[in-house]
């Protein structure tokens, strides 16, 4: 918190404001300019170019990952973050709330062909219904699950709900109507539902501490609410509606800043409320924790069986198979591991559409087997030549000398280095979220960001990791000391 | 199978045994014919081929030319022997090799057992029992149950000795069998050989162990540069050496005892 830029600086005049938004998120918000992929575009950019000249600054962008912009505002990254924020409870307990500049409502986007079969959420019992992580949407979504009994599928963007809704892969889409018409544009076959499932507001979010700094945006704000400047601004980048002017009108006519009500689930205030909040979250990280084992043990055991056949191959093989399972060993250990999966998940869609379990399955245990292979290839290379021959001379086939001598103590060899790879999986395995896997670190994020600090999740998540890596540890150490006692 | 050999006593017959590696004559022309229940030594500098021959008898490494026999069992040169052939000389030549290469991950015991069991079929507690007298008979019965890294390397050596002949071979080999004994446990050893001779057992052993060959060996065999150059019985090739190598190998041998000071 020291080095804070923000928040910390207050001898030096300031000559910058600072800011955050997700490029990810892409038009009208924030994106990386076509034409000069060094600069930004969107409506953010010009909302955050009017604040920094009515403070007499120059604007300075900052690229933050949507899920991370409220944390990253608390650290003082950057003094404001600006990124199609919705208006919440949480964070108008945890973060200083500008007053709401955009309403936007939140709609239901389907294929179109189901376009009169599911016409709101209490249609999709059981169907998957996707939004961004994070969201007032997927909120909505969370109660739809136990109310409708749809099922929530979380995504770290906004781009890939939609591709993945025309793929088939999910049955509706949850999201703002301004993320919903530019999927419309982009994406053929989809149909957004003419009604509201809900109303919310974008609002620029800093810290606390800034909460001065905060009323003079908001005086800039209400003056350029009054001036139409902010008008013209969303009729610039098409968004402007019937709904906007009512928002300012309420908003100016109010005493008080932000006087619609934000909406989603109160925020977590106060020890006890934590504790409440712990309650209420710990049965699905307990569900994500056991998607993560389930996961890591089924990759593993994968990862092990592919490996011993690559090892076994670049030991035994001709020339030309030793060739190809080298390149696959390369190309996997040199290739990261995100890419992988990336290219499973969303690259191979149009060929062969994996469910997202069986592609992170995948992912993993193929990437992995590279790595376990190259531990048992150098186990099969380190049990001494002249124990083969002795083999060999008693009489035993080459596939006895394997069986009998030379795997029973490679795989002695290798049951340290391969422990040490089941827990980096453990760990590993959280990259799938990427690809709407929730498993314990997504579900801790979707915890930490509606509770508004990573603290108590962050907490309980390590526990939960320590609760599953330390017994493995602990098995493969007895594992090693039956190992190193004689066999009969 | 056992024909003419047998009937002529010959264990072992090699006629001309040539072997390159890459561009070195290893093996030059051997010729080497041992007789059942002999022990022969097989000396010479080191280089000289003596542990090639050997891997070329236990069917390790192939010969370019030449003709090689082992108990009626006939290798030829110019590639590996077809499998049926491998198989039939397996069950003539065991090999103790000079750092005994026991499986690590098997008890003395367990080392000794395999074989019998995975090769030839025999029953687990009949194997067991066999492998119990041959540890027995070695003199390392107390130490059947420890892993190779507990054992000294006497202990290692008979126990590998035991493991060679656990599968029951007319040949055993033997590469430098006395390299990690002390003199003591060396007699004790060339006691052990004598006795495996008198029932019968032909040993071919390469070593550099002069005393130990004139002690035990029935006739010594010098090899030098891939050929052999000198045999006879040990006090006759040792006492009065008539080639070159055999007078470097020994005047080596007795600068070294000097050197010690033993001489």
């Amino acid at each position: 918190m020291a080095a804070a830029p923000a928040a910390a600086q207050p001898h030096a005049p300031e000559t910058e404001l600072r800011w955050g938004g997700d490029p990810e998120g892409g038009s009208p918000f924030v994106e990386a300019d076509p034409r000069d992929p060094a600069r930004v575009v969107g409506f953010e950019v010009d909302v955050a170019a009017l604040l920094a000249s009515k403070l007499g600054r120059r604007p300075r962008f900052q690229s933050v990952q949507f899920m991370s912009i409220d944390a990253s505002v608390k650290r003082g990254d950057f003094l404001i973050g600006l990124s199609g924020i919705e208006d919440t409870p949480a964070r108008r307990a945890t973060l200083a709330v500008t007053v709401p500049y955009y309403e936007f409502r939140e709609v239901l986007t389907v294929r179109a062909a189901d376009g009169s079969r599911f016409r709101a959420l209490a249609d999709l019992r059981g169907k998957r219904v996707a939004t961004l992580g994070g969201t007032i949407a997927y909120e909505i979504l969370l109660e739809a699950q136990a109310a409708h009994g749809v099922a929530a599928v979380s995504y770290d963007d906004d781009v890939h709900p939609y591709s993945d809704l025309a793929l088939g892969r999910i049955d509706a889409v949850l999201l703002d109507h301004v993320l919903a018409e530019k999927a419309m544009r982009r994406e053929r076959g989809l149909v957004t539902q003419p009604g509201t499932v809900a109303v919310g507001y974008y609002v620029g979010v800093l810290d606390r501490r800034n909460a001065a700094v905060r009323d003079r945006i908001d005086g800039i704000l209400l003056e350029a609410m009054r001036d139409g400047t902010l008008e013209g601004i969303f009729r610039r980048w098409g968004m402007w509606n019937d709904d906007q002017p009512k928002l300012y009108a309420r908003v100016l006519g109010s005493d008080a800043p932000a006087s619609p009500d934000p909406i989603g689930q109160a925020p977590a205030e106060g020890r006890q409320d934590a504790l409440t909040a712990v309650t209420r979250y710990l049965p699905a990280l307990l569900r994500a924790a056991l998607i993560t084992i389930v996961l890591s043990c089924l990759a593993m055991a994968l990862a092990v069986a592919l490996g011993v056949v690559v090892a076994s191959g670049r030991v035994y093989g001709g020339p030309l198979l030793r060739a190809g399972l080298t390149a696959y060993v390369e190309l996997t250990r040199g290739t990261p591991v995100l890419l992988q999966l990336f290219v499973l998940y969303y690259g191979l869609a149009e060929v062969v559409r994996l469910p997202a379990f069986v592609a992170a399955l995948l992912g993993l245990g193929l990437n992995y087997a590279a790595y376990e292979s190259e531990i048992y290839r150098g186990a099969l290379e380190a049990v001494p030549s002249g124990q083969l021959e002795a083999a060999r001379v008693l009489g035993l086939s080459e596939r006895q000398v394997f069986t009998l001598v030379r795997g029973p103590q490679a795989l002695r060899l290798a049951l340290a280095p391969m422990t040490n790879d089941f827990v980096a999986l453990l760990k590993d395995s959280s990259l799938v979220s990427v690809l709407t896997v929730v498993e314990l670190t997504k579900q801790t994020q979707i915890f930490a960001a509606n509770l508004g600090s990573w603290v108590v999740p962050g907490a309980l998540c390590a526990a939960l990791y320590l609760a599953m890596s330390l017994p493995l540890a602990r098995a493969a150490r007895r594992m090693e000391a039956k190992w190193k006692a004689p066999t009969s | 199978m056992e024909g003419a050999h047998v009937m002529s006593g010959l264990v072992l017959d090699a006629r001309g045994i040539t072997l390159r590696r890459g561009s070195q004559d290893v093996l030059r022309g051997v010729d080497l014919r041992v007789g059942r229940g002999e022990l022969v030594a097989l000396m010479g500098l080191s280089g000289g081929g003596k542990t090639t021959f050997l891997r070329a008898v236990a069917g390790l490494e192939a010969f370019d030319a030449g003709a090689l026999s082992v108990d009626g069992v006939s290798l030829q040169p110019g590639g590996p022997p077809p499998a049926a052939v491998l198989k039939a000389l397996r069950r003539k030549v065991g090999m103790v090799f000079q750092f005994h290469y026991l499986f690590e991950h098997m008890t003395a015991m367990h080392n000794v057992w395999l074989a019998p069991v995975h090769v030839h079929g025999v029953p687990r507690h009949e194997a067991e029992r066999r492998a119990t007298a041959l540890l027995d008979q070695m003199g390392v019965g107390a130490r059947a149950h420890a892993l190779p890294r507990e054992l000294s390397g006497g202990e290692a050596q008979r126990v590998a000795i035991a493991r060679a002949l656990a599968v029951d071979p007319p040949l055993l080999l033997m590469d430098e069998p006395t390299a990690s004994l002390d003199p003591a446990r060396r007699d004790e050893l060339g006691d052990t050989l004598a006795r495996l001779t008198q029932s019968g057992r032909t040993l071919l052993a390469a070593t550099h162990d002069d005393d130990f060959v004139r002690d035990y060996a029935d006739r010594v065999v010098v090899m030098a540069d891939g050929l052999v150059v000198e045999e006879g019985a040990p006090a006759a090739v040792l006492g009065s050496p008539q080639h070159p190598a055999t007078r470097q190998l020994l005047s080596q041998k007795e600068r070294l005892n000097r050197e010690r000071g033993r001489s």
